[in-house]
């Protein structure tokens, strides 16, 4: 739950907000090995996004994003929580 | 259809949509093992064509196919969007706009869903407006500025205050507090007469008419019920609902606001999205506000090339822009940067530092005459050892 916010509103339940999903640390080793990629290389949400405090993931998660796609239907998406960066 | 043909195309490494369709056209027709093998063999295969080739440039077919059409469009568009008489800016500007991740857009705006209850009827629908339209004091009653006795005079107009469904007491108690805390304005009291309705405000110096004129102004004009940011608000029905747009746009306090849908309700401004809704939402306002823009000046490119620009702009976490301060400033390499804008300034902070350029990108490799690794120049001989002990 987003701090300020009213209890009822979840940022989850907004249309424009997509499934998000903690990844085991099992999925994380298969979705690496599949891309042969390492873990600094996936995108990045920072760990204030109020979608990651919604789901209570923590930096270094690994975050699965099941997304509305216009042309696949259905895409999958993922993404490393890191701390934002002091500007 | 059968029920193996239906399971094989749940399970074969298709997108969600193609298996949707294939599975509701085949639906209750008759099909022969042999056809259904053939239809589903030339499916995939029509697939696997419309799939980018690896070492595809999409970044630059993206840019030409989004920059080709905007060279079509208006340069100066300001108008009336359809949508009750709010102005926003559309074509060129906007989409300029959106690619450099303004923090406010010049016009920004929303559109304010209602929970049942209140989407149902208009008198429902006022209600809330009233609670998200900024108003001024000067819209509650008379303000009288009285240069004998050096004060101003809010006589407050009892139906008003019982219309927008706010009571003399709050907005008698609110202006003096908005204004300290507003315009950081503090040399005057303030007394409140609840009986009577009225408000009198004494500026400290009693000498001055020029504070007394500074002081009738902010009073006049301090903001007493809605919310700051929203000048204005339109009250719409569509499809059988009522809707709110807005000049102006603030979603954090919106969605604080009782009868508002907090699902559906948006913005156009993009960064007020992805710090309220998070980055992923962000994304999706970026594809949307630029289709949208495009769509409304009768282009069409496709939302791939929308969806791989907006993508880049979220990689990192927070909504970057293209330009010198987002994407082309933060690429790794030196003589990239330097292509791109303010070449000086790139070269001589990289020799300063010490930087070393791979030679891996596009431009790099055109700078120094070597092939460019995309395409068919991205492919290396790999020989496998066989027969080797």
């Amino acid at each position: 739950m987003v701090m300020g916010m009213s209890t009822t509103f979840n940022v989850l339940d907004h249309v424009m907000v997509p499934d998000h999903q903690i990844m085991s640390e099992e999925e994380v080793a298969v979705l690496l090995s599949t891309y042969t990629i390492t873990q600094d290389q996936l995108p990045k949400m920072y760990h204030d996004d109020p979608a990651v405090k919604s789901i209570g993931a923590n930096m270094g998660d690994v975050v699965k994003i099941t997304r509305k796609s216009q042309t696949a239907g259905k895409a999958e998406s993922y993404r490393l929580v890191v701390k934002r960066p002091k500007k | 259809m059968e029920e193996w043909m239906e399971k094989q195309i749940f399970e074969a490494d298709l997108p969600d949509k193609t298996k949707i369709d294939l599975t509701n056209y085949l639906f209750g027709k008759n099909v022969s093992e042999e056809q259904f093998n053939q239809i589903f063999k030339q499916v995939a295969r029509e697939y696997e064509y419309t799939r980018i080739e690896p070492a595809e440039a999409v970044g630059v077919i993206a840019a030409q196919s989004i920059g080709e059409p905007g060279t079509q469009m208006t340069m100066r568009t300001f108008h009336y969007a359809g949508v009750a008489e709010i102005n926003v800016t559309l074509g060129l500007p906007r989409l300029i706009e959106i690619m450099d991740a303004r923090k406010t857009p010049s016009t920004p705006t929303m559109t304010i869903y209602l929970t049942t209850e209140y989407a149902t009827s208009r008198d429902r629908a006022r209600e809330v407006s009233w609670q998200i339209e900024a108003a001024p004091l000067h819209e509650f009653g008379d303000i009288i500025t009285d240069m004998v006795e050096m004060q101003v005079v809010v006589q407050l107009n009892r139906e008003v205050c019982d219309r927008r469904k706010i009571s003399v007491g709050d907005v008698m108690e609110k202006a003096p507090k908005k204004i300290r805390d507003r315009h950081h304005y503090r040399d005057f009291e303030a007394e409140e007469e609840e009986k009577t309705a009225t408000l009198t405000f004494y500026p400290k110096n009693r000498e001055s008419y020029q504070n007394l004129f500074q002081l009738a102004e902010f009073v006049r004009n301090v903001i007493v019920q809605g919310i700051d940011d929203i000048e204005r608000v339109v009250v719409r029905k569509e499809e059988g609902e009522y809707i709110l747009y807005t000049e102006g746009s603030n979603l954090k306090d919106v969605f604080e606001v009782a009868g508002v849908d907090t699902i559906r309700t948006r913005t156009n401004n993009i960064a007020e999205i992805s710090e309220v809704l998070g980055i992923e939402a962000g994304r999706n306002a970026i594809i949307d506000e630029a289709l949208s823009t495009l769509r409304e000046q009768g282009i069409s490119v496709d939302v791939r090339h929308i969806m791989l620009v907006s993508d880049m702009m979220c990689m990192e976490g927070e909504v970057k822009q293209i330009g010198r301060h987002g994407i082309a400033g933060e690429k790794e390499s030196v003589l990239s940067r330097a292509a791109f804008e303010v070449t000086v300034n790139h070269l001589l902070d990289a020799a300063v530092a010490n930087e070393v350029d791979i030679l891996q990108g596009v431009t790099e490799n055109v700078i120094v005459g070597q092939p460019i690794q995309l395409g068919t120049g991205d492919v290396k001989l790999i020989a496998k050892p066989i027969n080797q002990e």
